[in-house]
């Protein structure tokens, strides 16, 4: 016990940088950091956050059209996947904490997978629009599907697809970013670098994880679920 | 006579590890301030160039010397180097990343290796910048309003973006560095009331690059995306709005533009307190002025864009926030003046520069204040007089500051003086040759000469002629700094570690300091700018 | 503060049944929102959406962030983010609530 305790002691003195008073002062910096990191992604979201909302605001009904397109079982599936890689990450940040780097590694590979299913699951969904022509550009081709109803503005739902296609597209990128972070801290894990003393990457890298989560807990009531009755 | 004294260079930063590996993989935040040095002051020299191009286009009516396309380029370029690559990385970047960590009492920055990183992101940006620049160039104007970029432009719009794209992550993590320092950094015993002004303005600018950053980003990347895939977000053939394009992009870029003036003024601050011998006249103001102008900043964006098409009383709101921003401004100025009022002043060179800033800063001001009033814009909108008054305000303010921090610290970073007479005489030539060069577009904008055009009828060639001959004084004006601050460092005196005798934890170590800052971390037990019981000493160096 | 100070280097270390309650809300509240959306309820379809999005968000933040237990810095950059956030969305809205000419699109 006192030896793996002088071991932990001697891992985080390792660690702590030398322009750093103590260990307290570099994990409250670190964190900080991360936080102000995240920040400036909310406005970065923010800048596509406001297209949609003017457009969305103008072109309503274009809107509510291209959303009948959405394949709301599988977005809620994805929002569950996720919302199941947030508790596996935040629990293998608990690991960390405790000293279990084992039980720590194990719950971030379980996220990993989680973000692999919910990649796996966005790609179905990405091939079907793209196969439906339901891809921004000169090949788009809108048609609500039903004769009845034929779409009233599809240029605008263009243009509901072009922010489809960047805000999940975005939040992708950010899950591959995240996955490949995930899959250094296993690494490092494994290789006995983290203990309670130190452990800012995994905390950091728990909070980039679960903001992503969080941007999709947005993005899938805007883009999904905006209206499923009113077809135009 | 061999040596009587044998004077062992101390160990400093500069010396303490050599070899170019040394300098590229470096933490170190003087080494930093360093190498963005060089690189800045390549990239002013180059965005100078194309300033005297389209000096030298103007100084006859007929388009003669370029073409019109070519003179669309050139503006754009001079544009985005200027300001993406010189003024809003110039202050913060350099003079900031040297000198706030001294200042703060700390070893480093918070995150060194990030701040090495930004370094890096700046020069892929730039470099991507330039490879599009000279591969066929850019015609937009640094603006890239929609759609003509999105849609009917034939340059190289999308590699000029990504290079400002990637410079502006750069610019995000110097920002956040700074936050996370001033925080988390400080010595014992300094507190906010006591942080030196240069720290607030920073701190405010940095507030800036890290919220408004990221919107310029995802706004460029959209751009580009409209380019290469026609998405339609901004194009209004596929039923976008182009102005949308505008209001994202102000969002940004006019925060940005105080981004470029507010480390500026923590430069004048700190000179005019040291060279006035005495403690900034209401501290708590110009400091909380710091943070209200980088607040207000984003309130007052769509004065950019009264005669774009936007709702009158969305113009209405604007016009009346934009006003809001003078007062911190304003707050600033009479601080400053009131500093000066009584105090035993000393005539060198980073004071002449402060002058020549208040003065410029204020005509460049108010004059903003002309152009937030609705009627007034719409005469002059889009003509000489915006030119006249964002060069007042970014070169009159802006670098004029950056020259006054130079000067100022240069004994710190180097521990050489610069030739103080050439230093002066330099001041004076910049101060008489950008009156010289940007007055005149005043007039001609209020005649309504528009900007953005390589001929001009033949009634207007006189203050074409002045504008041009002024900007060929400023040229000279510049240069002789490169000259003699590298001159300065083989032949210039030894600075000691506090030649001004000035305040400031920054001037308690010696110069160049070691690359650990303090041999022991300093505590702060006094108030800032505590000149009043600082010894009464003249300033020695330079007379 | 002295509780947190004693806390030290190691932070807070919330209990694991915490997690597990949050995560069950939070799939409780996804199918919520998914039922709710089925439903026609005219202009509270969009409120309905957002609020639950928001408290999803905000136990996502709160909890497994860790923000309940973290300084008030860290507090006051959320608060930031939220706040630029909202700026940019309103002052944008200023101008496309008012618009009277045809320029506006949809018009
Ligand atoms: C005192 C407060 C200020 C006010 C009220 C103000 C107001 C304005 C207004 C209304 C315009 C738009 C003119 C037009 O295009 O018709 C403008 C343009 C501009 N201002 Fe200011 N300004 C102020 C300070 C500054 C400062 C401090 C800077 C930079 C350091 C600056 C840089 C610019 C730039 C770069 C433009 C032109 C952008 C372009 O169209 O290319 N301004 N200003
Ligand atoms: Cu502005």
């Amino acid at each position: 016990m006192a030896t793996s305790d002088i071991g932990d002691i001697q891992v985080a003195e390792r660690a702590l940088q030398h322009h750093f008073a103590d260990m307290e002062q570099q994990r409250d910096t670190a964190s900080f950091g991360m936080w102000m990191f995240l920040l400036t992604e909310i406005m970065f979201f923010g800048g596509l956050f406001c297209a949609y909302l003017v457009y969305r605001a103008s072109y309503y009904h274009a809107f509510v059209e291209g959303s009948q397109k959405m394949n709301i079982t599988l977005g809620a599936t994805n929002t569950a996947v996720l919302i199941c890689s947030s508790l596996t990450m935040a629990l293998g940040v608990r690991a960390a904490q405790m000293g279990k780097p084992k039980l720590m590694v194990i719950l971030l590979l379980i996220t990993i997978v989680f973000g692999f299913g919910f990649l796996g699951i966005k790609a179905v969904e990405y091939h079907e629009h793209w196969v439906n022509h339901e891809f921004p550009g000169p090949s788009f081709h809108f048609e609500t599907g039903d004769p009845a109803h034929p779409a009233t503005d599809p240029q605008h739902t263009e243009i509901y697809f072009s922010l489809y296609w960047a805000m999940t597209g975005l939040h992708a990128l950010h899950m591959v970013i995240g996955i490949g972070l995930v899959a250094w801290l296993v690494i490092a894990g494994l290789m006995g670098a983290y203990t309670p003393h130190y452990y800012n990457p995994v905390e950091n890298v728990g909070l980039y994880w679960h903001f992503v989560d969080l941007v999709w807990i947005y993005l899938f009531p805007m883009l999904y679920l905006i209206s499923k009755k009113h077809g135009g | 006579m061999a040596t009587a004294v044998q004077t062992v260079e101390r160990e400093n930063y500069l010396n303490s590890n050599y070899g170019i590996k040394s300098w590229l993989l470096t933490t170190d935040h003087k080494r930093i301030a360093v190498l963005y040095l060089i690189s800045i002051t390549a990239m002013f020299w180059l965005g100078g160039f194309f300033a005297m191009m389209i000096r030298l286009e103007l100084l006859t009516p007929a388009g003669d010397l370029v073409s019109s396309d070519t003179y669309n380029k050139l503006f754009t370029m001079h544009g985005i180097i200027m300001v993406f690559f010189f003024l809003i990385p110039a202050v913060p970047a350099v003079i900031g990343n040297f000198v706030v960590p001294l200042m703060v009492g700390a070893k480093d920055m918070a995150f060194p290796r990030v701040n090495l990183l930004s370094w890096y992101l700046y020069m892929a940006g730039a470099i991507t910048a330039l490879t599009a620049m000279v591969t066929g160039g850019v015609d937009t104007g640094w603006t890239f309003y929609t759609p003509f970029s999105t849609t009917y432009s034939n340059t190289h719009v999308i590699g000029a973006a990504i290079g400002i794209f990637i410079a502006g992550f750069s610019s995000i993590l110097t920002g956040l560095n700074f936050i996370v320092t001033i925080h988390r950094m400080r010595a014992p015993g300094l507190t906010w009331r006591r942080l030196p002004l240069f720290c607030w303005s920073n701190y405010a600018a940095a507030i800036i690059m890290v919220l408004g950053t990221p919107v310029i980003a995802i706004t460029l990347l959209l751009v580009a995306l409209e380019r290469a895939f026609h998405i339609g977000i901004f194009d209004p053939r596929l039923g976008g709005d182009p102005i949308l394009f505008q209001h994202l992009f102000w969002f940004y870029s006019h925060p940005a533009v105080y981004l470029m003036i507010l480390p500026g003024m923590g430069v004048i601050s700190e000179i005019v307190a040291c060279f006035s011998r005495k403690r900034v006249f209401g501290y708590e103001f110009v400091a909380l002025a710091s943070i209200a102008i980088a607040v207000f900043g984003f309130l007052v964006w769509a004065h950019h864009m009264f005669v774009a098409g936007i709702s009158v009383y969305a113009a209405l709101v604007f016009s009346l926030l934009s006003y809001l921003v003078a007062i911190p401004s304003a707050v600033k100025v009479f601080n400053w003046t009131a500093t000066m009022y009584k105090g035993s002043i000393s005539y060198n060179t980073p004071m002449l520069y402060a002058f020549g800033f208040i003065g410029l800063f204020t005509v460049g001001g108010l004059t903003g204040i002309f152009l937030a009033s609705l009627g007034i814009d719409v005469h002059v909108h889009d003509t000489y007089f915006v030119i006249a008054h964002f060069h007042y305000v970014m070169v009159g303010g802006g670098v004029m500051a950056y020259m006054a921090g130079l000067h100022f610290w240069w004994p710190k970073m180097t521990g050489k003086m610069y030739p103080e007479a050439w230093a002066k005489l330099s001041a004076l030539l910049v101060f008489v040759g950008f009156n010289t060069t940007f007055f005149p577009q005043f007039i001609l904008g209020y005649m309504g000469s528009p900007r953005r055009y390589h001929a001009y009828p033949p009634e207007f060639q006189v203050l074409n002629v002045l504008s041009t001959a002024g900007a060929s004084i400023l040229a000279v004006g510049y240069v002789l700094p490169m000259i003699y601050f590298v001159w300065s460092l083989r032949y210039g005196k030894d600075a000691g570690p506090n030649p001004w005798n000035a305040t400031g934890l920054e001037w308690m170590t010696s110069s160049p300091p070691p690359t650990h800052n303090f041999d022991e971390t300093p505590v702060v037990t006094w108030e800032a700018y505590d000149y009043e019981h600082q010894p009464q000493e003249e300033i020695t160096v330079g007379h | 503060m002295a509780e947190h100070k004693e806390t030290g280097s190691v932070g807070h270390i919330a209990p694991a049944k915490l997690y597990v309650a949050i995560w069950a809300i939070l799939t409780a509240l996804t199918l919520t929102t998914v039922l709710v959306s089925l439903v026609d309820i005219g202009p509270m379809n969009v409120v309905v959406a957002l609020v639950i999005a928001t408290i999803k968000g905000t136990l996502v933040v709160l909890f497994f962030m860790h923000l309940r237990y973290s300084p008030k810095l860290t507090m006051a950059t959320v608060v930031a983010a939220m706040f630029w956030l909202f700026l940019l969305l309103s002052l944008t809205m200023t101008d496309y609530l008012t618009r009277a000419w045809p320029t506006y699109p949809g018009h």
